[in-house]
């Protein structure tokens, strides 16, 4: 469509229509002006901070807050419940997406909802209602005590709530997508033969993949970064139940401004790069709309 | 499933798929969400009322919404005004700040929330600017509302977009044709077509704003009646092993996210429906256009 406008516009618009449709220069460079400064307060700033502080005592001090065996756990730990969370939404999105978006049935708009609904709670009350369903005052904590069986203020428990916080990414990134494309190419194939699996690897996957890679990152970030759901269930066990953004609270109150900053520094990279990975995917998404119109254009012409 | 459940389909995997998800969402968020509402049974009325109306508590409920209103607000207006430029005007440096737009979702909350404390500290970069005007950024509740307004920034930005890419020149060279001033167009006929759009934005960086933590921890200075969250409410009485009284603090802001989850729905439903009897009214000459 951006295109029909540009070709239409010099033929059309005569000097004076121009003149009335767009702002004096003076209007656009100050409206610029305020967007670019606004932007830059309250997003280039905090970015520069991390790393301006983080390198405040110079490379060497650096490295050395990366190598503390306590922030090795933290970044390991991260690791573990992203590697289960984000794996475990994924499946969990490709099933919705599959089953939303492929069949009609009753409750579907109702279902919809219910996934979106993680994104409405805030992150505290998301750790506090599995510290009062596995927690010792908890609903199942007397029977799971009697099991030695440990969920709160332990590793399972930083799962738990990671995978909540991040419940709707891949889901809501998939439904659309797969309601968009429609039926079609599945049913052409199952009536070739395919079978169910073959079907969904050969034809769906293949359609939705930039979108479900757009939501596994965008989880994966999120992951990676929750602080107020984690920070609830975790028990602050150093060197054991700390991920990284605990550890940087941790650090931060005792004052040890700079390594707080290194450690923080690594999730503003992998800030940037889920931003640059973002950008893109939507990139090479846009690029497949303007060819699949430019075909669906060339095929209306003929 | 014989009767009309769901509809006659050929693709397999209905049952597997939607046993799954259902399955899935029911041990992850369901049960776990039901478990709350049932611990607050514990209390009676007048304890849980007690509870959720302590002084403490309403001051951090007019602060959590309070600061949150504020920071959806200066959203919403420099929120119309980034999109407006990023999809309007060329310059350079365009590109690298639309994508940096979205840094918010990205960046880890407790990263955003030191970072902004040590920035607007009475030493930090624009903190020791403000402090000889008398303006305590950092542990205060102007601290609150910046780092609420960090949150929310994408979300007005990233609704107005698309509206605005897709609004038909013509309707503006129309307004102008008929003798509007460049105002006029701008205010009578841009506004009210980006409006449902743009408060979509804000209930939204609002909804997040009310249950945001981690960012404004550091900054807040957490002082009970003063710079004291409600999310920092349920934790210090968790803290404190008041589980009671922390579930209690929690239902009443589950409640408030679900009716404005509800309104957010609503509102999409309403911008959705203006946005396409929009596109259906101007879809045909559109069309003409791109295949003359």
């Amino acid at each position: 469509m951006a295109t029909a406008i540009t070709l239409r516009n010099p033929a059309v618009a005569t000097p004076r229509t121009r003149a009335a449709t767009e702002e004096s220069s003076l209007v656009r460079w100050l409206l610029i002006a305020i967007a670019v400064l606004f932007l830059v307060i309250f997003l280039f700033l905090p970015l520069a901070m991390v790393f301006s502080s983080a390198l405040a005592k110079g490379w060497s001090f650096y490295l050395a807050s990366l190598r503390q065996p306590d922030a090795w756990a933290a970044i390991r730990l991260t690791l573990i419940a992203a590697g289960i969370a984000v794996p475990a939404n994924l499946i969990f999105g490709v099933a919705a997406a599959w089953a939303i978006g492929k069949f009609d049935f009753f409750g579907k708009s109702v279902l919809i909802t219910l996934i979106d609904l993680p994104f409405a709670v805030s992150p505290v009350v998301s750790g506090l209602i599995y510290v009062l369903l596995f927690g010792l005052q908890g609903l199942l904590g007397p029977w799971l005590a009697a099991h030695d069986l440990k969920i709160v203020f332990a590793v399972p428990g930083i799962v738990l709530a990671t995978i909540f916080v991040t419940f709707p990414f891949v889901a809501r990134e998939l439904i659309p997508l797969v309601q968009a494309q429609g039926n079609d190419e599945e049913e052409a194939a199952l009536t070739l033969g395919a079978s169910g699996w073959q079907t969904f690897f050969r034809i769906t996957l293949p359609n939705i993949k930039w979108g479900l890679l757009y939501g596994v990152i965008l989880c994966n970030a999120r992951a990676m970064g929750e602080f107020g759901a984690v920070s609830v269930v975790s028990g602050h066990i150093r060197g054991r139940t700390n991920t990284m953004p605990l550890h940087i609270e941790i650090l931060y109150n005792e004052y040890q401004f700079v390594s707080a900053f290194a450690v923080a520094s690594l999730l503003a990279l992998l800030a940037l790069v889920t931003l640059l990975v973002k950008t893109l995917i939507e990139w090479k998404a846009r690029q497949q709309r303007t060819q699949l119109e430019a075909a669906a254009a060339a095929e209306g012409s003929l | 499933m014989s009767f009309t459940f769901k509809q006659r389909s050929i693709i397999p995997g209905f049952g597997l798929s939607l046993g799954f998800t259902v399955l899935y969402l029911s041990l992850i968020v369901l049960i776990p969400l039901s478990a709350t509402f049932l611990k607050t049974a514990s209390l009676t009325w007048d304890q849980f009322w007690h509870v959720v109306t302590a002084p403490r508590a309403l001051a951090s409920y007019r602060l959590s919404f309070g600061a949150s209103a504020i920071a959806a607000s200066i959203n919403l207006v420099f929120g119309l005004l980034v999109a407006w430029v990023l999809v309007r005007y060329t310059f350079p440096g365009r590109r690298l700040l639309d994508s940096l737009v979205d840094l918010p979702f990205a960046l880890p909350t407790a990263v955003a929330g030191i970072s902004l404390t040590a920035i607007y500290s009475s030493n930090g970069w624009i903190g020791h600017y403000l402090q000889p005007l008398g303006i305590k950024a950092a542990y205060s509740r102007l601290g609150v509302v910046i780092a609420l307004t960090f949150t929310g920034l994408p979300f007005v930005v990233r609704t107005v977009q698309p509206v605005l890419e897709d609004l038909d020149k013509e309707m503006e060279e129309a307004a102008a044709s008929l003798g509007a001033s460049r105002w006029q167009t701008v205010s009578r006929v841009l506004f009210p077509a980006v409006m449902p759009a743009a408060i979509t934005g804000f209930a939204m960086a609002f909804a997040r704003a009310v249950g945001e933590y981690g960012s404004v921890v550091f900054i807040s200075g957490n002082m009970p009646m003063r710079t004291e969250i409600t999310p920092l409410l349920i934790i210090t009485k968790l803290e404190q092993y008041d589980y009671a009284g922390a579930t209690a603090i929690a239902v009443v802001m589950l409640v408030a996210s679900f009716a404005l989850l509800l309104l957010i729905n609503l509102l999409q439903v309403w911008s959705g429906r203006r946005e396409k009897s929009a596109t259906v009214a101007e879809g045909e000459p559109v069309s003409v256009a791109a295949n003359a």
